[in-house]
């Protein structure tokens, strides 16, 4: 539905709207010119701020969970910073590089589009290199990923981990950003993203095996399995999988549904579940200062 | 710079006369859909008239959108049914396995769609697959690749349409799978390292591709012999 259409259907409702809104010409104009000088300075929801104002949407809500994702494009952009930077992806092939650079590059754009996203309705976080500690270690730095820097197979692991986790935690908020259509696109645009990331770490750690990698390692999520066994650090891997075995979906039975032959590997991997706010801030608490 | 425009301030005197005749449920998505003008500042007002009124109706509402994925997903689904049936030349065993896990994802979301859907699911589509030669690994992937890709752009385009936060969620548990499948597909055909969320469907904000209802089904069409009427679907 177009501006046009919406004005047809309010005009329905209130004869007069263009009278109040001035004329139906002018106020059309006004809109055409603001969308495209918005769109060209790529400032995706000044009208969002706008009918805020004109039609009093709470924002607190909207302000809250876009600055919880990105708290979290904050801790991929600077993980992904230093690890292309860093001597284990130096050993790394060209694609590899040219893969984990791309990701990087996506997630510095997440960052500055939702820190555009947050500005006209409220405060976004900051945070800088200085604010994570990659090792686990809660600001210790001995933490159970300290060598993923040096380690190009812990480091594949750890990515994998926030990606899986990055998709999850944007699926959890979904349905808390329902009342503005526009921030709701956003992040399932973003949410997609972060899934074809996820896909292709996993690809990537199936075509390089190591002792780090476990079981049949497929871009997508089997049962409750990280494939990863890192010793210590398998406890801090372990909660950003769980859950993701269900096979049952709105109460309906996926294995072997509709007399198909759909086994519970296939019915967990057909759908990725959810996480709380609560539950993701936990997983990546020790990753934070 | 907006507050000088003077809508801004009308709109607020507007709000007050309407708010009667409309749920505020509604309103604020009449408000959402506006601020999606922003990308298409210059869109045209044709598109629901465009749409095809014969065929099997998808219904309204929620309904009408979970129909919408039923019937992609019953594209997908019998796509990678034919391609485990007739196997390319040259399939290795892990293309195998992936396309036999994928065909599994798209049969499982289709049965889900079907059983959620009840007496209101749509009936079983006919597909037409003949511009697809199955023996040919390039028009295969190619194909899967389209489909994954188109997928990932109805979900993230059917989002905004879906009222109750439930199916939402749903959609949300499916499209992020779908995604998966489209960046290793994109892998299996171009192995240069960038191919699963390169320029093609990942933009300079970061963001991947949303489509609306009468876009997919255009591309689909190519691939169905039942005609789809999706003028009831909502659009915003």
């Amino acid at each position: 539905m177009n501006l046009k259409n919406i004005l047809t259907e309010i005009e329905k409702v209130d004869p007069e709207v263009y009278e109040r809104m001035d004329t139906r010409r002018n106020s059309m104009k006004r809109f055409a010119f603001a969308g495209k000088v918005l769109a060209a300075a790529a400032i995706p929801f000044a009208f969002g701020g706008m009918f805020k104002k004109a039609y009093g949407q709470s924002t607190g809500e909207i302000v809250d969970v876009l600055n919880f994702a990105l708290t979290l494009e904050y801790l991929e952009a600077e993980f992904y910073k230093q690890a292309v930077a860093s001597a284990a992806v130096g050993t790394a092939s060209a694609a590899d590089k040219a893969a984990l650079t791309l990701i990087r590059d996506h997630e510095i754009a997440h960052v500055a589009f939702l820190r555009a996203a947050i500005m006209p309705i409220g405060t976004p976080v900051s945070f800088t290199a200085n604010d994570f500690d990659f090792s686990g270690g809660n600001g210790s730095g001995t933490g159970p990923f300290a060598t993923a820097f040096v380690n190009y197979d812990l480091l594949l692991a750890v990515a994998q981990v926030f990606e899986d986790t990055g998709v999850r935690a944007y699926k959890g908020q979904a349905a808390n950003l329902m009342s503005n259509n526009d921030v709701l696109t956003a992040a399932l645009r973003i949410h997609s993203v972060e899934a074809r990331h996820a896909a292709k770490i996993r690809y990537m750690r199936k075509n390089k095996p190591s002792a780090l990698v476990t079981g049949n390692i497929q871009p997508w999520i089997i049962g409750k399995m990280s494939n990863i066994e890192a010793g210590a650090a398998n406890a801090a891997i372990q909660p950003s999988y769980d859950g993701e075995e269900i096979t049952t979906q709105a109460t309906v039975d996926i294995v072997g549904i509709g007399g198909t032959a759909v086994t519970a590997e296939d019915a967990s991997g057909a759908f990725d579940e959810p996480l709380t706010k609560a539950q993701v801030l936990a997983i990546v608490d020790p990753f934070i200062k | 710079m907006l507050t000088k425009y003077p809508f801004e301030n009308k709109a607020e005197e507007l709000n007050e006369k309407i708010i009667a005749g409309l749920s505020r449920r509604k309103f604020l998505g009449y408000a959402g859909a506006a601020t999606g003008l922003v990308a298409f500042a210059t869109a045209c007002d044709k598109n629901d008239n465009d749409m095809n009124r014969e065929g099997v109706d998808l219904g309204s509402g929620d309904f009408g959108i979970l129909n919408y994925a039923y019937a992609l997903e019953q594209l997908e689904a019998a796509f990678y049914t034919k391609v485990l049936e007739t196997p390319y030349s040259g399939i290795t065993a892990m293309e195998t396995s992936f396309m036999a896990d994928i065909r599994d994802h798209e049969i499982a979301h289709r049965e889900f769609f079907k059983a959620a859907l009840g007496s209101n699911a749509i009936q079983a589509l006919e597909v037409n697959f003949e511009s697809i030669n199955f023996s040919s690994r390039a028009s295969v992937l190619g194909t899967a690749k389209a489909f994954e890709d188109l997928g990932v752009s109805a979900y993230n385009g059917a989002g905004k349409l879906l009222a109750d936060p439930v199916f939402l969620g749903l959609a949300g548990k499916i499209v992020s799978v779908e995604a998966r499948h489209a960046a290793l597909i994109r892998e299996l055909l171009d192995t240069s390292g960038t191919a699963f969320a390169n320029a093609e469907v990942v933009d300079a904000m970061g963001l991947d591709v949303s489509r609306m209802p009468s876009e997919v089904l255009q591309i689909a069409s190519a691939f169905l012999k039942t005609k789809i009427n999706a003028s009831n679907l909502p659009t915003s």
